[in-house]
């Protein structure tokens, strides 16, 4: 933990110690105040806008990572969509969100019509152990989801 | 900022080709704090684009968190011979182009 991160976490105990909180809640707010994101919340924002008022479905989209990754600066990743190459069903994008970086877009990938694979491969950055989640997003535009736990050792600088 | 692009050395008309590029890119964050103790301000490649024949193959939005030297794999079909045009762009406007003259057989 560094420095400023126990004195955040200190703080947010005396202040909810001085409102009268009760001490169960204690344990919830001092991990978000430890968590590294620039504003609490801001990977539900970058999902809301990714489902655009759709429910995503689970299926027709694959992460492939290591279960276990020593260096959080550089974590290979592909994204794959399922499905037919063409017609209203094909994978016309993919999107990353990795929910406890500063920043929780990774990236967003449209493919032509033309494309005969919805799959990117990429390296990624990961501030700590998190979330990846991905979606894939139909011509229809049908959305699909899944997410996986990257558990990281050392972090990468913060994305 | 220079573009390393690598397909099969041989390739079928018709083939579902990979090819894997590399960039030589700090990818800022704009997050990390330098030496003199002030916060190093954001620069990435924020796009990046892939054509053949005239279509796009690839339309990609990138983020901070994408590793420096960013390292993108995507496949296209190669229907004909022709150049595969790519292109990133940088925050600051600039962009770096590579042309690969893919041949098929």
């Amino acid at each position: 933990m560094e420095p400023d991160e126990i004195e955040t976490s200190r703080l947010s105990r005396r202040l909810l110690l001085g409102a009268g909180t009760a001490a169960g809640l204690v344990g919830i707010v001092s991990r978000s105040a430890s968590a590294q994101a620039l504003r609490p919340g801001a990977h539900l924002d970058a999902i809301r806008k990714i489902e655009a008022g759709r429910s995503a479905q689970s299926g027709r989209v694959r992460i492939r990572m290591a279960e276990i990754i020593e260096n959080g600066a550089s974590v290979p990743v592909t994204v794959v969509g399922e499905g037919p190459a063409d017609g209203p069903d094909r994978i016309k994008a993919l999107h990353v969100v990795a929910d406890d970086n500063p920043n929780p877009e990774v990236f967003s990938v449209e493919f032509g019509p033309d494309a005969p694979r919805a799959e990117i491969a990429t390296r990624i950055r990961l501030s700590k152990t998190m979330n990846v989640i991905a979606f894939a997003e139909t011509a229809d535009g049908k959305l699909f989801r899944t997410a996986v736990e990257a558990r990281v050792t050392v972090g990468g600088c913060g994305a | 900022m220079t573009a390393r692009v690598r397909l099969p050395a041989s390739i079928k008309r018709g083939e579902i080709v990979e090819v894997r590029t590399l960039v030589t890119h700090v990818m800022e964050t704009g997050h990390r704090t330098g030496d003199d103790g002030k916060t190093v301000p954001r620069r990435i490649l924020n796009s990046f684009v892939a054509r053949f024949q005239g279509k796009d193959v690839v339309r990609m939005a990138l983020a901070p968190a994408i590793a420096a030297n960013p390292y993108i794999a995507f496949h296209f079909r190669a229907t004909a011979s022709g150049p595969l045009e790519m292109e990133w762009t940088d925050d600051d406007g600039s962009t770096v182009r590579h042309v690969e003259n893919v041949t098929v057989s």
